[in-house]
């Protein structure tokens, strides 16, 4: 029997593969990466592409990533898949947006952080809550 | 019979009622079954990279300190930034109000502790309107994240908040949501974000190091960048399964409270019309006899 490796392909928001396999090649951010059992502790960003995995029946399994991290011990392949496609200039993009949204809507407020409002605005909140619980016992 | 007509439609608008929450609690107990799922489905990810990085923290002390790791200990800190995660929408409860007051109460704690500079993300609408109103410092923001969060759409108001960090303007990062324990019960909790503390990470079974490609600061860059993220997601979707638990909690409720509404009213109407039929019936038998009498 040859020998193995485990592999996990997992994104932030779903596991995509989990399982044994003789052979696996990566899209390594310096070149294409092939990798046997007993490899070499490794760690490394990977580029958008095809993970190729050759599982222990023969059968091949492609998973498409957009890119993210690859670790590498010598019994484990662990794929840290990114679920958006990255780049430092979209990233700077998206923050800059979201910076604008926050500083337009912050045109038309409060000069300076007002405790006392906001604890009276929560107080009334949770008053109304309670009588609402109150009510429902009462209705029991 | 003026009277019994109004209650009539009382009653008949109070039912209408009773459809919409009944519908919503419905729609709230499948959302959260998939909230869940989504919830369990971020876990084995969150899992690798803390174990990724519990391997970091210890192996590359002396060849790189990242700036997201503790500069020094114990000092006063000045700046906070705080990541509030609310809903976007309300008819869940108390689950905004809980999360806020707690957030409130922290920064105000932080402010007499000598905070000077207090800066919010808000993850969601509600937080967003409460902490406009009254006043905070929002430096980012996000709202209408839907019922399946994507950490695309995090990246950038999650980034404005690292890069302030990471520029050194503010000291320390917490994060406020609303933790997911079960069905019945949900809590809100600020946890610590930044600086990474090694404990939280974890510490590594044993001592080794990796190869890095291209080398390890890039690799350890992307890596923690991706870390702090995952926390967050996390955090977003455990917020999304107590928003639906919550809302499903408070639809049962407003339900059952129509229920006995129509109940009471049904009864005061069946009175009325009681009231009503037996005054006619005496006006009736009281003619019959001076007619006959």
């Amino acid at each position: 029997m040859a020998m193995t490796i485990h592999v996990d392909v997992v994104s932030a928001e779903e596991s995509i593969f989990s399982g044994l396999a003789e052979f696996v090649v990566l899209p390594g951010e310096a070149g294409e990466l092939g990798i046997l059992p007993g490899h070499m502790p490794l760690m490394t960003r990977i580029k958008p592409g095809a993970v190729r995995i050759k599982r222990q029946d023969g059968t091949e399994e492609l998973i498409f990533v957009a890119s993210g991290l690859l670790e590498v011990q010598p019994g484990l392949i662990t794929v840290l898949a990114d679920t958006a496609i990255r780049g430092h200039d979209l990233d700077e993009a998206k923050a800059l947006e979201s910076r604008k949204a926050a500083a337009e809507a912050m045109t038309n407020r409060a000069s300076a952080m007002d405790y006392g409002r906001a604890q009276a605005e929560l107080a009334e909140a949770a008053a109304q809550l309670a009588a609402i619980d109150r009510l429902r016992k009462r209705r029991h | 019979m003026a009277g019994s007509q109004e209650i009539r439609s009382k009653i008949k608008s109070v039912q209408n009622t009773r459809k919409i929450t009944k519908a919503m609690q419905m729609v709230a107990a499948s959302k959260m079954r998939k909230a869940q799922d989504r919830m369990r489905a971020a876990r084995p990810y969150a899992e690798k990279i803390r174990r990724l990085a519990a391997n970091l923290s210890q192996a590359n002390v002396t060849e790189y300190r990242h700036a997201f790791l503790a500069r020094t200990k114990a000092e006063v800190i000045k700046r906070v930034g705080l990541i509030v995660v609310t809903t976007d929408k309300g008819l869940c409860g108390g689950l905004n109000t809980n999360i806020l007051r707690l957030a409130l109460a922290t920064m105000r704690q932080w402010e007499s502790d000598g905070a000077t500079d207090i800066r919010v993300t808000c993850i969601g609408g509600k937080g967003l309107g409460f902490m406009q109103r009254m006043g905070a410092n929002v430096i980012s923001q996000i709202t209408g994240l839907g019922d399946a969060p994507h950490v695309e759409k995090l990246v950038g108001p999650i980034k404005v908040m690292i890069d302030a960090f990471r520029a050194g303007e503010l000291d320390a990062v917490h994060i406020a949501y609303t933790r997911f324990i079960n069905t019945m019960k949900q809590e809100p909790v600020i946890e610590p974000l930044l600086p990474l503390s090694g404990e939280r990470m974890g510490t590594p079974e044993r001592d080794w190091d990796y190869l890095y490609e291209p080398d390890a600061q890039t690799v350890i860059d992307e890596l923690l960048v991706r870390y702090i993220e995952t926390l967050i997601y996390q955090g977003v979707a455990e917020n999304l399964a107590s928003e639906q638990s919550a809302r499903m909690v408070a639809m049962k409720a407003a339900t059952d409270n129509a229920g006995s509404v129509i109940k009471e009213l049904q009864l005061v109407y069946n009175k009325a019309r009681q009231a009503a039929i037996t005054t006619e019936i005496s006006e009736i038998v009281g003619g019959a006899a001076a007619i006959t009498g």
